[in-house]
């Protein structure tokens, strides 16, 4: 092999694992803020990915019957769409089950586990078990060749370039933004917050909404990587909560690093590895690290 | 501008306050002096709506809220200043108190509360749990007074506080009242703090009101009968 060829093999595994690092992060930021901030273990959350990715499809199969000339334009409109969708979802959700358990937030993880069953099976019941994908838009397809035998693919530039516009959109909201106000002071202290003022049960609402529908977003960008089915979300949840409490339940920027962390390690240990070896050793070398420092890589430090 | 009439409250089956009844004029100031236990902190939560009332009503400026939740008696001219601050200590001060500007236009800190504490000026960008007690008791009267309250609540605001801070911050209530004519219920153990803020004093015991004097007639030997356990 030339120097080259090595060089180029080096920059697309990197790149690899910069995909990864943005998969990881868009699962693992609307978790960051139900689980990491409100402290509900929701189960269900790889459902709402799920809801997220049907959305694109949906979109799309409309798209190709009513209005073919807009295949190549949909698809920024259905991210949108997949928000919203998966936030209303997420609002009927918290109305419907979550706001009597925040006294208990151990029962919520069987509550939105029973949930994350119910609604595999109407995806089952309902769209098909079947797997499907969305048409893309060809300028999503193939991959960008800067150099005679470096391929960077246009998708995962694509979900990285979301990524980034989604973590910075959530960290503004989060820490500049009233609403963030709300919500960090409700997290702090619920009865406090709302006895100097806070409306708590809609602050409780929008954030579990906005989590959800980030889960949504998270869906619509996988769409572009690999195709739906009703157990898809299941499948990323372990993922996603590994992401958060590697990171430090509390902190966004944990979430960051730790996706950050956990990708680059799985996909430069895959190159000399085998996958399921590379897994090993992400694994264990998180879980050395969280018996290390079990309140995660970022903790806030305050006096309690 | 506070009018409290026939309070009951209960904790489960047992009552706690049987009956609870005084006004606050505005631009008044009343302490209620009472032992632990008596139902100081049982009274000021119930005011503030963290505890429902069995019976009863609270008018705030001839507006009822005894049945509103806490988020809206806010808004209606109430503002509480907990046992213990309960100040949010993720937050940093500046943030802690912006979370009281809830119906606020400009969501800015005011200069005025600067101007009355000026260590939180220094102290801003700090964490609120690592500020020490007295300066999480002023942060905590800050965040109270940005919701522009017609009625401010303090619950034993002097409670494991140095003495030095606590004549700092019976200064700093009695400048408030004379900026802002609002009334101010605080409750006390400590006396000579209740003489320094109140034109008039109650006593509560085993959940009644069981004494009341202006300032200038109270017996103070009388009122530290009761307070001795």
């Amino acid at each position: 092999m030339s120097f080259d060829e090595i060089y180029n093999i080096a920059l697309m595994q990197g790149f690899a694992g910069l995909s990864l690092f943005a998969v990881l992060l868009l699962m693992g930021l609307g978790l960051a803020i139900i689980f990491g901030q409100m402290g509900v273990i929701n189960m269900a959350h790889g459902e709402f990915m799920t809801i997220g990715a049907y959305t694109i499809f949906l979109l799309s199969s409309l798209t190709e019957s009513y209005a073919p000339g807009l295949i190549q334009a949909y698809f920024p409109f259905a991210i949108v769409c997949s928000f919203l969708v998966a936030f209303a979802f997420g609002w009927l959700t918290e109305w419907a089950l979550i706001r009597h358990l925040y006294k208990r937030p151990l029962d919520t993880l069987l509550a939105t586990w029973g949930l994350s069953l119910a609604m595999q099976q109407a995806f089952r019941s309902i769209i098909g078990p079947k797997e499907v994908s969305p048409i893309l838009p060809d300028w999503l397809m193939g991959s960008w060749s800067p150099a005679e035998g470096l391929d960077i693919p246009i998708n995962g530039m694509f979900v990285l370039g979301l990524t980034i516009v989604v973590t910075g959109g959530v960290l503004l909201a989060l820490y500049k933004s009233r609403w963030g106000l709300r919500v960090r002071a409700t997290v702090a202290n619920r009865s406090m917050a709302n006895a100097i003022g806070i409306n708590t049960t809609r602050t409780d609402r929008v954030t579990f909404a906005i989590g959800c529908g980030l889960a949504g977003v998270a869906g619509a960008a996988f769409t572009t990587i690999g195709s739906t089915g009703p157990t898809s979300g299941s499948l990323y949840i372990v993922d996603a909560f590994l992401v958060v409490t590697f990171g430090g339940a509390a902190s966004l920027w944990g979430t960051v690093v730790s996706a950050f962390g956990i990708a680059q390690m799985q996909s430069i240990s895959e190159f000399f590895l085998s996958g399921s070896m590379a897994k090993v050793l992400t694994l264990l070398l998180i879980v050395t690290i969280l018996m290390l420092r079990p309140q995660g890589l970022f903790a806030s430090k305050v006096r309690r | 501008m506070l009018k409290v009439s026939n309070l009951v409250v209960n904790y489960g089956q047992s009552e706690a306050l049987h009956g609870i009844s005084f006004t606050a004029e505005r631009n008044e100031a009343v302490a209620i002096m009472g032992r632990n236990g008596m139902g100081k902190t049982t009274l000021f939560k119930s005011l503030i709506g963290l505890l429902p009332l069995k019976s009863g009503s609270i008018e705030v400026d001839g507006q009822e809220v005894g049945k509103d939740e806490s988020f809206r008696r806010v808004a209606k001219g109430i503002a509480y200043v907990p046992q213990g601050r309960m100040i949010f200590s993720t937050l940093t001060v500046e943030e802690n108190i912006l979370t009281g500007m809830e119906n606020a236009k400009v969501k800015k800190v005011p200069d005025e509360i600067y101007a009355l504490f000026p260590v939180l000026w220094d102290m801003r960008r700090r964490k609120g749990g690592n500020l020490s007690g007295g300066q999480q008791q002023q942060l905590a009267i800050a965040r109270a007074l940005v919701t522009d309250p017609k009625v401010l609540l303090l619950d034993e605001p002097t409670e494991g506080i140095q003495p030095s801070i606590i004549k700092d911050i019976a200064k700093a209530l009695n400048e408030i009242r004379k900026i802002r004519k609002i009334t101010i219920v605080v409750s006390e153990q400590v006396l000579s703090f209740a003489m320094d803020v109140a034109d008039r004093l109650f006593v509560i015991e085993g959940g009644r009101l069981v004494y009341e004097s202006a300032r200038a007639d109270t017996d103070e030997a009388h009122i530290k009968q009761f307070l001795s356990v």
